[in-house]
């Protein structure tokens, strides 16, 4: 009977938890749709997701596509089919490498950081001092890392996937000798513009779900510095696993 | 213009207002004591509408603002200044930005007006010239004076002042009770002050509200207060170990 009133109690938790969450989300859109905007928080937090990562973006592609070259080279070599090596790189990368990769390395640099600055701003009263300004705290700092998420994460995946190709092709291409013209040739027979789109979709829906849990995270931060540091872990460990968990469900709905 | 009626909260089965009830007419200050932790600051988060009561109202202004719109909510809040305990500025802006920032973001001043007030704000708490550093290079007391700048910029109707002079020499927090008075003076507000400094904070206060095991115990002039025989408020200003209050 314990153990069934116990279950009972962390299913209602857990089911108050997800529905909080939810709600978290609405509300955000419900703001995101409706004026003001902060466009001047908006050009700050894309200042913050979008441009300052675009170095760790740049290496992590690069060497993504570089490792791709490598690894497909050998595999394809193989089967006599290395000419296809421009293909296999830009389609992993496109379709699945590109988004996933860039999002993963959003939500450990700017992710975390996120939850980190809102559950500070919590901790130390700054949220309630902006709602007692008569401020709507969601306009004010949901809605803006919302909005930064959707445009910065489409932008920095497509230079992970450029920065990736290119890589792909400095191996395959420079080192182990595959014409530049069948490198990229095969690329364009190959990749179609649904592969494109796809990996678009991706990241638009990867920017929504690092903006929303980071920033869930941060707002409702427990007390104190190991609160803010619990939140901090659990935001890029759940983003983590979610970004992978609706991967699948993306490929599976648009491949 | 501010009612509490019959309020109790409970924080985690932890209950800590049980039936609180005052009222705070316009243009007046009550003081709100009690001891650490008995709900003072629980009390002043109702009036401002960042917690809802479990059972209770609170009127501003005859409105109950349980019930009000989150719009309704906003623009209430529009009138009102709260000094946090903490100060609650933004780190990441400047003095005079901090102080700025509810000009910026509720007006539609220009910028050379908004500086303008900025300065007369800063020069009325005494922080000219330290309207470029960030609040982790000023001083608990100057903490204390921005976060006062920052409340009171847009001339508000009602004050909450949550413990404004804890951890403050005396200098300081002399000179921030006086500033809170010559302020109240000037503006007219309505206020509720919640601090320890009881022979200071009575000079400044029309009445005293005592919190006692989540009631309101007594609401007295400073006066009164200080010559009460009840036992609870007397062991209370006196400052007394022996009595009916316990450490808890």
């Amino acid at each position: 009977m314990v153990l069934v009133r116990k279950l009972g109690a962390v299913s209602i938790l857990g089911l108050r938890r997800i529905g909080r969450m939810g709600l978290f989300l609405v509300k955000t859109f419900v703001y995101a749709s409706t004026p003001p905007m902060k466009f001047s928080q908006i050009l700050r937090q894309l200042h913050f997701i979008g441009l300052q990562s675009t170095l760790v973006i740049f290496l992590t592609g690069a060497f993504s596509g570089m490792v791709l070259g490598l690894q497909g080279y050998y595999t394809l070599n193989r089967f006599g089919s290395a000419a296809l090596l421009g293909p296999m790189v830009a389609l992993s990368l496109i379709r699945e490498l590109g988004p996933v990769l860039s999002a993963l390395m959003v939500t450990g640099r700017a992710g975390s950081a996120m939850t980190a600055e809102i559950g500070i701003m919590r901790i130390s009263e700054q949220i309630d001092a902006i709602e007692l300004m008569g401020i709507n705290p969601f306009r004010y700092l949901i809605v803006p890392r919302l909005l930064a998420g959707i445009i910065a994460l489409p932008l920095l995946t497509a230079i992970f996937d450029v920065v990736g190709i290119f890589g792909g092709y400095l191996v395959g291409g420079k080192l182990l000798g595959i014409g530049q013209g069948t490198y990229f040739g095969e690329m364009a027979n190959y990749v179609d513009i649904k592969d494109i789109l796809g990996g678009i979709y991706k990241s638009l829906s990867f920017g929504v779900l690092i903006s929303w849990i980071c920033s869930y995270k941060g707002y409702y931060a427990g007390f104190g510095a190991e609160g803010v540091s619990k939140a901090t872990t659990q935001a890029v460990v759940l983003s983590s696993v979610l970004i992978l968990f609706w991967d699948y469900i993306m490929t599976s709905a648009l491949f | 213009m501010i009612k509490i009626e019959d309020l109790y909260k409970s924080f985690d089965g932890l209950e800590v207002l049980m039936g609180a009830s005052f009222e705070v007419a316009k243009g007046e200050i009550l003081a709100l004591i009690g001891g650490s932790g008995h709900g003072k600051s629980v009390i002043l988060k109702h009036v401002a509408g960042l917690i809802k009561p479990d059972r209770g109202r609170v009127y501003i202004d005859g409105k109950d603002i349980s019930r009000l719109r989150s719009d309704e909510l906003e623009q209430l809040r529009s009138r009102f200044g709260f000094l946090f305990q903490s100060g609650a500025l933004f780190s990441s802006l400047t003095v005079f930005d901090n102080i700025a920032f509810p000009l910026r973001e509720k007006t539609k001043w220009s910028e050379d007006q908004v500086k303008d007030k900025v300065l007369t704000v800063l020069d009325q708490v005494g922080l000219r010239g330290a309207e470029d550093r960030y609040p982790a290079q000023i001083s608990g007391g100057m903490i204390k004076r921005t976060a006062l700048a920052r409340s009171l910029v847009r001339n508000p109707e009602i004050m909450l002042f949550d413990e404004p002079t804890t951890g403050l020499d005396p200098v300081i927090a002399h000179t921030i009770l006086d500033l809170i008075k010559s302020i109240h003076k000037g503006l007219g507000f309505t206020g509720i002050i919640v601090s320890h400094e009881l022979t200071r904070v009575f000079q400044i206060v029309q009445k005293v509200a005592m919190l006692h095991e989540g009631r309101i115990l007594t609401v007295e002039s400073p006066e009164e207060m200080l010559s009460s025989r009840d036992p609870v408020v007397h062991q209370f200003v006196t400052g007394s170990i022996e009595g009916p209050i316990q450490f808890r």
